[in-house]
């Protein structure tokens, strides 16, 4: 290889270093997905070599120099059947295969550690439940079950981590979730995999897999100081639900304590589960989630919180498990309200709740 | 739409010629074999284009039936602003219409000229007076500021001027824009099919007072007759799914 | 039951006097003309048009991919290049490409009938095709749109200022054109079978076309009427779509989708339906299972309705939902095998000769098995979150719509080339073009299947450098494949001139088509012929040709 100049060797060795041909495996789903994956390409490379050889051996017995005259063969219904039934079988166990795998991915076990991921053009925003910030990464420990809620601020989104074998849409106007369980600490890349627009390609940044040990140093040093429901607890204030919600006598909303998970029976007769995405909505569209004996009388949040504060109050919400700091809340806060009004000033959202 | 008379001319005939060259009426299209097979074509195709505009509208239909399930109270609101008498009498129009142009075919296959012409003309009338209508409709619309995308107001849905009416919640108002939406996209598409329906008419009219369908060729005023009934048909679902199946008792 | 065909002596052909291309002259006779055979041509020159402008996309594609950085070009500049590949590639030269030409073209003369039944019609679709081409160019020259060809909203409704109306608007008219062209072949097929064609009397390039038709007519209105409202939302500034306004963007992923998975079949169809005829002709036998593959391309048309749920596995919808289109799309996998196995079973004891358009078909089935297998991947639910948006993908639907289509389509030109035109193509050149074009495609897109299980998204203009190596095997590739492309536009205008006179049977084919002169004449038929043998009965043609001998000689 001497006559090769030596930057180009260089350059050869190092592009075919970084040459990947397999990603990493560092979830617990990881390999249960490449199983199923070698088993799908063992049934091509199989059912490949099946049809190849079938034309190449026809294709070399048949040709017309060594068989001049054609037989004509209507069919065969035995042999049509065969290979009708055998591959139907085959993409049923496929099928069967599939759907455990799926099931296990979007059904996260109930003792996860849930992380909020917001998407917007074009980043991913990370919330971690201590109140822990980041952009285009996310920190997690090893042997932790995790269950990321994702929601998208504008357009499709998709979170994608190959090295998990997992992704799932960010949708805007809904929650979806994901599940995974990281393995082995590493850098791993974390990809938005919907086109959303300019700089889709930009919307790329790391998952940081650490020990257990290492990420609660993380956690520790990256505090903002206030966790997700804290912060929810400061915006539960300022936009003035506790007006309504504080589980007085008198209260005209209903009382939040101990709510998240419960069933709710609503005004049209209906009822529903009041999990994260039906107390996202119930903030948004309050008409349509009035619990019955309620009168429809909030006014809609709609353009006016953020999906991030939505956050905050989700699991303010569903932190919530006491009417008891709500209402010292409110003490203080019927007292600024009226300091507001004798300056001839009034709460937006009191205001906008008279019908 | 695709009637015959406006699909095909007979091609020049080369020297190597057709045995059957001039043995049959002058409306048959020479790569027909015989009259029957063109008109079997010719019905036939406008079946399969029925079901095309079948399909087009079901996408509306589809939407239509996801929101309003999802928003029932800003659908029935916005149902009730609709005026029924209006809406009623256009049923009524339409299906006049309808009966015209039933008897525009008969009139056809008995080749009645001036019957038919009669009939198209009535046809015409009454397609217009529909239109007109629902130009009227359209105009209180405008003027109530039901337009979404042009000034919309969700004023009359939560602070309701009719004491029946049961006041929305401003979130729930604000739905009343998709109902308005789908209103407009689907009456305004069936209006669309109206238009071009007596731009058509228009054209046989003058076809038929030189007597061209009223010598044998009625296979053009039958499939137009498909188109118009096609049409009123589907006016026959958007009436009760847009005015009358929310109406207050 | 055994046949001996042999080919014609070619040196004895003459072309005819008089055929559909001398009947008159002056470009008003082919613009007004309501012959199907010249419509086809039209289209051939349209189709090949927008086939070179998204080829040229393609080629920038590739060149911005050679290096991670987005260097080449901006990315906004390429997400309007692979935007506008995608939409010219499939709506403007996949969906038509095999039924508007070569279908139009044949299926009256497969059937027996001197023209499609609405010939006005059929020019009119030529001219709604045109036109929405001319709206996609001017979306070019103006700018370009970024949505990509899925115009996904609420991105494509409220979150982009390029000229996505114009675009849509495009489409909507060449879907209006494919519409008409399907309603013409069903009618056709319905009503114009000369007389002993029956239903299983017809090659099962008819059967393939009426399946292709039947989706054309009941997906592509959908399309239509959600193009509608993706512009009335974006000018109006209405809410069905998005959900700040209390609209579903979920909504527009199941009515795009129910087109455009069906579309895909549209795109296939065709192609299998080619594939049919050539395979037969090559190996000289009767398709094996005629019934079986005859039922297999409905089958498809019919199931293809019932899996669109498929590409929004991972977007939300319920997982009971998701269970029962993956169990569909199984289902949907299983016609396509039995086509492929009973294809590979017709070459058996058949009389087999290797001209261009059965390397052409070797290359389809070896590709398309491919295609479709890495389908199930996609179709398993557990595999496709990993898989899905990634460049296996993109992977799986160019195996099938390049290697699978393309590759048919190419088969398709050559075999019935002699036909159209009288000329046969020069044999040597074509063959070289078809193994180029194989080795070209293989390099081009077997990376991406390994890049697509590395987790690399598509649409991405910069990517992590780790992913290069692969990248530049696949651009490689793409100038080899490109290459491919290059010769038959170069060797079939030529042959028009030079070509050898290919005479009325060349390929000793049992098809009506074959039975009368090469060009044929503007009416087809001198008489209407009368079927009095099955479909693919070399019996029958090996008596008609002894027949011939004996009493012209």
């Amino acid at each position: 290889m001497s006559h090769i100049s030596p930057v180009l060797w260089e350059f050869l060795v190092h592009w075919l270093k970084n040459f990947a041909i397999f990603p990493p495996e560092a979830s617990t789903i990881a390999p249960y997905a490449d199983a199923l994956y070698f088993a799908l390409v063992g049934m091509t490379v199989t059912g490949l070599a099946l049809v190849m050889t079938m034309v190449l051996v026809f294709s070399i017995r048949y040709r017309k120099e060594r068989h001049p005259e054609a037989v004509q063969i209507e069919g065969s219904t035995l042999l049509e059947a065969t290979w009708t039934l055998i591959p139907l079988g085959i993409f049923l166990v496929f099928f069967v295969w599939g759907a455990l795998l799926y099931f296990r991915v979007f059904n996260p076990p109930p003792n996860s550690m849930n992380i909020y991921v917001v998407g917007k053009q074009w980043m991913w925003k990370v919330e971690h439940q201590g109140g822990q910030h980041e952009i285009n990464a996310l920190h997690i420990p090893t042997g932790v079950p995790i269950q990321v809620t994702l929601i998208s601020q504008d357009v499709f989104h998709s979170f994608s981590i190959p090295a998990f074998r997992v992704k799932r849409e960010a949708i805007p106007g809904r929650y979806t979730t994901v599940y995974f369980e990281a393995t082995t600490p590493g850098k791993y890349h974390l990809f938005c995999t919907q086109y959303c627009g300019t700089n889709h390609s930009a919307m790329i940044g790391w998952v940081y897999v650490m020990t257990p040990a290492d990420y609660s140093a993380w956690e520790a040093g990256n505090t903002s100081g206030a966790s997700l429901a804290q912060n929810g607890e400061r915006l539960f204030a300022s936009v003035g639900c506790n007006a309504c919600h504080n589980g007085s006598a008198t209260a005209r909303g209903p009382n939040l304590a101990n709510v998240y998970n419960t069933r709710i029976r609503l005004t049209d007769g209906s009822t529903a589960i009041a999990n994260e995405a039906y107390l996202r909505e119930a903030i948004l569209a309050p008409s349509m989630h009035v619990p019955a004996g309620y009168a429809q009388i909030m006014p809609t949040y709609q353009g006016q919180i953020s999906e991030d504060g939505l956050i905050d109050l989700v699991e303010y919400i569903k932190s919530l498990d006491s009417n008891y700091r709500i209402q010292q809340m409110l003490n203080k806060s019927q007292i600024s309200s009226a300091q507001a009004s004798t300056e001839g000033k009034t709460v937006p959202a009191q205001g906008a709740a008279k019908p | 739409m695709d009637s015959p008379s406006i699909a095909t001319t007979p091609h020049e005939l080369g020297s190597s010629g057709l045995p059957h060259a001039h043995d049959h009426p002058a409306f048959m299209r020479h790569h027909f074999e015989d009259i029957g097979q063109q008109r079997e074509a010719a019905s036939f195709g406008m079946w399969v284009f029925l079901l095309t505009e079948i399909m087009f509208f079901g996408g509306l239909f589809c939407a239509y039936l996801i929101f309003r399930n999802w928003y029932h109270p800003a659908f029935v609101a916005g149902s009730n602003t609709l005026d029924i008498t209006l809406g009623t009498t256009n049923t009524a129009v339409l299906i006049g219409s309808s009966f015209t142009m039933a008897m525009a075919v008969y009139s056809a296959e008995m080749r009645r000229k001036g019957q038919l012409v009669l009939f198209l003309v009535l046809t015409i009338l009454l397609g217009g007076v529909f239109l007109g209508i629902k130009a009227v409709e359209y105009h209180q619309k405008y003027v109530d500021h039901h337009i979404p995308g042009m000034n919309f107001s969700i004023q009359e849905f939560v602070h309701p001027t009719n004491p029946k009416a049961i006041p929305l919640a401003p979130d729930m108002a604000e739905k009343t824009q998709l109902y308005f939406f789908l209103y407009f996209a689907m009456t305004g598409m069936h209006a669309l099919h109206m238009i071009i329906g007596i731009g058509l008419l228009l054209f046989m009219v003058a076809r038929a007072s030189r007597g061209a369908y009223t010598a044998g060729h009625v296979i053009p005023v039958e499939n137009f007759g498909l188109y118009w009934h096609f049409v009123d048909i589907v006016w026959i679902f958007l009436f009760p799914l847009l005015y009358l199946i929310s109406r207050y008792r | 039951m055994s046949t001996i065909v042999s080919l014609p002596d070619q040196s004895t052909a003459k072309l005819p006097a008089k055929s559909y291309l001398n009947q008159e002259y002056g470009l008003k006779s082919w613009l007004l003309t309501g012959d199907h055979k010249r419509i086809a041509m039209l289209y051939l020159f349209s189709i090949t048009f927008f086939f070179v402008i998204g080829g040229v996309l393609a080629g920038l594609i590739r060149l911005e991919l050679l290096t991670p950085p987005a260097d080449l070009m901006a990315t906004d500049t390429y997400n309007k290049v692979f935007s506008m590949h995608g939409i010219i590639m499939i709506f403007l030269f996949l969906v038509p490409s095999v039924p508007a030409t070569i279908g139009n073209f044949l299926i009256p003369l497969m059937v027996g009938a001197r023209d499609l039944a609405f010939p006005k019609i059929n020019l009119l679709s030529w001219y709604l095709y045109m036109g929405g081409g001319l709206l996609v160019l001017a979306t070019m020259v103006l700018g370009g749109v970024d949505t990509g060809w899925t115009f996904t909203t609420p991105l494509s409704t409220h979150y982009l200022n390029t000229h996505v109306v114009t675009a849509a608007m495009g489409i909507f008219l060449a879907g209006f054109s494919s519409i008409f062209t399907g309603l013409n072949f069903i009618v056709t097929i319905h009503r114009m079978r000369c007389p002993g064609m029956t239903w299983f009397r017809l090659p099962l390039f008819v059967w393939g076309h009426y399946a292709t038709s039947i989706i054309m007519i009941l997906g592509t209105p959908v399309l239509a009427i959600t193009l509608v409202l993706v512009a009335l939302e974006r000018t109006m500034n209405i809410g069905v779509f998005d959900p700040s306004k209390g609209g579903d963007p979920l909504l527009f992923q199941h009515l795009f989708w129910f087109y455009s998975h069906p579309a895909v079949y549209i795109m296939i169809l065709p192609g299998m339906a080619v594939i049919s005829e050539v395979i037969s002709t090559f190996s000289r036998k009767r398709v094996f299972g005629y019934t079986a593959v005859a039922f297999s391309s409905v089958a498809i048309a019919v199931f293809g309705f019932l899996v669109w749920e498929h590409h929004m596995f991972i977007m939300g919808v319920s997982q009971y939902s998701a269970l029962v289109f993956s169990l569909l799309t199984m289902l949907v996998a299983v016609p396509s095998a039995i086509k492929i196995f009973n294809w590979s079973m017709t070459l058996y004891k058949g009389s087999i000769t290797f001209e261009t358009p059965m390397l052409y078909a070797f290359g389809f089935i070896g590709l398309f098995t491919i295609g479709g297998l890495t389908g199930i991947f996609l179709a398993t639910l557990g595999m496709d979150v990993h898989l899905t948006e990634t460049y296996f993908i993109v992977a799986h639907f160019h195996f099938v719509m390049v290697g699978g289509m393309l590759m048919a389509y190419l088969a398709g030109v050559h075999f019935w080339w002699p036909k159209m035109t009288g000329r046969m193509y020069p044999e040597a050149i074509s063959k070289t073009a078809a193994v180029i074009t194989f080795i070209g495609f293989i390099v081009t897109f077997f990376p991406q299947f390994i890049l697509g299980y590395l987790g690399m998204p598509r649409r991405y203009a910069a990517y992590p450098a780790d992913f290069q190596v692969l990248n530049v095997f696949s651009t490689a590739g793409a100038s080899i494949l490109g290459i491919g492309y290059l010769l038959p536009m170069l060797y079939l205008p030529w042959s028009l001139k030079y070509g050898e006179i290919a005479g009325d049977n060349p390929w000793q084919a049992t098809g009506l088509e074959w039975q009368i002169q090469s060009p044929p004449l503007t009416e087809n038929f001198s008489e209407i012929p009368i079927m009095d043998h099955e479909a693919y009965d070399y019996e029958w043609l090996a008596n008609k040709t002894h027949h011939e001998v004996q009493t012209v000689g």
